[in-house]
């Protein structure tokens, strides 16, 4: 099992492909264990319930990508490995998955816009060249479905609310929205594993997410700040700090028993 | 136990005088229930029903929901840094599961007339109580394992004959809740037996861990039988089945193999086996250890408590906006 002395951090991919499918796998894993971190804090229990769902089909789609990647290029000894000990920058998960639980309100607000762009990143996967990957993104599908209308359902609510939710919503996107731009971009690895026929190219729905999605916060009484000037990086590995501080947490017990069996 | 009468003798007193002069009982309407009791009849919520029935059930159904609310925090504190993705899968499946059990656990009481806000509200100003367990600390790993080893395992042992109790709604609730008690019973169990038949390390902090919890989880089934009041009433009304020793008792005689099996020593040097009795016998229980959790909160209670009203503080502008969003949308429909 073991081709690595090192049972601590993993190889840079070296197939755009690869590189491609570790994105998806850290923005599901990311964004699970910030959820992860409500679970027994939720504001009621049935939101407990809500998003404790969300973040274990997030972390269960990760293990399967991040197993998948191994099966493309064997980054590390086993894929605990690859998910758990790896240098903040060999992270390749969008900045806004990363970003903290401040409130209930930046949570859902989080949620809806990463679930409506991961919906259109994973349709651009379901005629995938490589079958198993199609097959994840169409069993991730219908979970993505779910997560989007609870998101949805609670942009409403709170944007429509009361006073006070609707300048805590304010306030979320606000903080939120400068990490869009960055879910649609189209970098050279991207552009590679769209030639390589790994996924069609969803950037060019850009243009009707945004759409989409102002309309809903239009409806939730809500507008995007314009002139927004984007902020990037995290699928080339600039992430910002808050993800060392999931790190830390994340990383614990494998950095401190590598090699071992849980 | 998370539903174990944990009530001082003074809250006990207290309690039976107000229901002495509250009660318009007479004898006859008490015969009767007990006479159905003793046909082993099955009580539903809309049954009339002695008042010294309702209010245990309320009182016990509403403790259980409590304690597997509660219970959710200590085993929270690692999903975050579970050591491989299976495990914080399981770990939030097993979390996720108690908060459905909570969840089912309230309704049952509601059935009896409380709703679920005025329990959480004694939950928080900490009129009601939880099991003593959950105010202990889950400082390694391995405590994931052992809690749901001997927690949930001792949680099964007494909830298995609650299944029968007389009470329909909460025998109901029972059967469901016990089938996923015994699933994370034996997910517990795989923690520490991988940490037992792991490296030196992992075998000790599997020892740790049971070094901790062993005692604790001992105390979960209540006061001696000596000292609960109230065991014989609840017995006759076939709400308990069996005494607070009892159950402990066959704790004991099903979980000692199991950490033999493991290599693992018990925490306990005048425990042996009886060859007479064809049971365990222990060492005594510290019970100022457990009367001082109930009183004082333990070392975790303040801060589990605390958790607990910092989520139900962050609810009320959710609950909020909720309300106000559903009465414009009423409002709409209305015009
Ligand atoms: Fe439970
Ligand atoms: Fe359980």
């Amino acid at each position: 099992m073991n081709s690595s002395p090192n049972f601590i951090g993993a190889m840079i991919p070296a197939k755009p492909e690869t590189n491609f499918v570790l994105r998806c796998a850290d923005n599901a894993m990311i964004l699970g264990q910030r959820l992860s971190e409500m679970c027994g804090h939720a504001p009621e229990l049935e939101l407990d319930l809500a998003l404790t769902n969300i973040s274990l089909d997030l972390i269960g789609q990760a293990g399967l990508l991040y197993d998948h990647v191994q099966t493309l290029e064997k980054l590390a000894p086993n894929a605990d490995v690859l998910a758990l000990t790896r240098d903040q920058n060999a992270y390749l998960n969008c900045l806004l998955v990363a970003q903290p639980n401040v409130d209930f309100a930046h949570i859902v607000l989080r949620q809806y816009l990463f679930s409506t762009f991961q919906k259109r990143q994973y349709e651009a996967l379901l005629s995938s060249s490589d079958e198993t990957l199609a097959a994840i993104a169409e069993k991730s599908l219908k979970e993505i479905a779910y997560h989007i209308r609870f998101a949805k359902d609670w942009v409403l609510r709170l944007g429509d609310g009361t006073e006070d939710s609707h300048e805590r919503m304010a306030d979320a996107l606000d903080c939120l929205w400068r990490y869009s731009g960055e879910l649609f971009e189209k970098d050279s690895v991207l552009a590679a594993a769209i030639d390589a026929g790994l996924l069609t190219d969803f950037t060019d729905k850009y243009e009707a997410w945004q759409i989409e999605v102002v309309a809903l916060l239009a409806e939730a009484t809500l507008t995007p700040p314009d002139d927004t000037h984007m902020l990037k990086g995290g699928y080339q590995g600039h992430q910002e700090d808050h993800l060392g501080h999931i790190l830390t947490d994340m990383q614990y017990m494998q950095l401190k028993y590598p090699s071992l069996q849980w | 136990m998370y539903s174990t009468d944990l009530r001082t003798d003074a809250e006990k007193r207290r309690a039976q005088k107000a229901d002495a002069k509250r009660s318009v009982e007479d004898a006859a309407f008490l015969d009767a229930f007990q006479a159905r009791i003793d046909a082993g009849d099955i009580i539903e919520a809309k049954d009339i029903m002695p008042e010294g029935y309702r209010k245990t059930l309320v009182r016990q159904i509403s403790q259980h929901a409590h304690s597997e609310i509660v219970g959710m925090l200590p085993e929270g504190n690692w999903v975050t840094r579970a050591p491989t993705l299976r495990r914080k899968l399981i770990l939030l499946a097993k979390i996720q599961d108690e908060a459905g059990h909570g969840l089912y656990l309230y309704s049952a009481a509601e059935t009896l007339g409380r709703s679920r806000d005025d329990m959480v509200a004694d939950l928080l100003s900490g009129k009601a109580k939880y099991s003593t367990i959950f105010t202990y600390p889950t400082p390694t790993w391995a405590d994931m394992g052992t809690i749901g080893w001997l927690v949930d395992g001792a949680a099964i042992t007494n909830q298995i004959p609650l299944c029968r109790c007389s009470f329909g709604p909460y025998a109901r609730a029972m059967v469901r809740v016990c089938k996923e008690e015994s699933f994370h019973q034996r997910q517990g169990y795989e923690i520490v037996t991988t940490l037992a038949q792991g490296t030196p390390e992992q075998k000790q902090m599997a020892q740790e861990s049971l070094d901790r919890i062993w005692w604790p989880s001992l105390m979960m089934f209540g006061p001696p039988d000596g000292a609960s009041a109230h065991s014989s009433q609840n017995m006759k009304w076939k709400i308990k089945r069996h005494s607070n020793d009892e159950l402990r008792q066959r704790f004991i005689d099903t979980t000692v193999p199991q950490a033999e099996f493991l290599g693992l020593k018990i925490p306990d040097p005048d425990l042996k086996w009886n060859e007479e009795r064809g049971r365990y016998d222990f060492g005594d229980i510290d019970w100022s250890e457990m009367w001082a959790v109930i009183k004082g909160g333990g070392i975790c209670g303040k801060a589990r408590i605390r958790a607990r009203k910092a989520a139900h503080k962050e609810g009320e502008w959710v609950r909020a906006a909720a309300a106000a969003y559903a009465q414009k949308r009423n409002s709409e429909k209305a015009a």
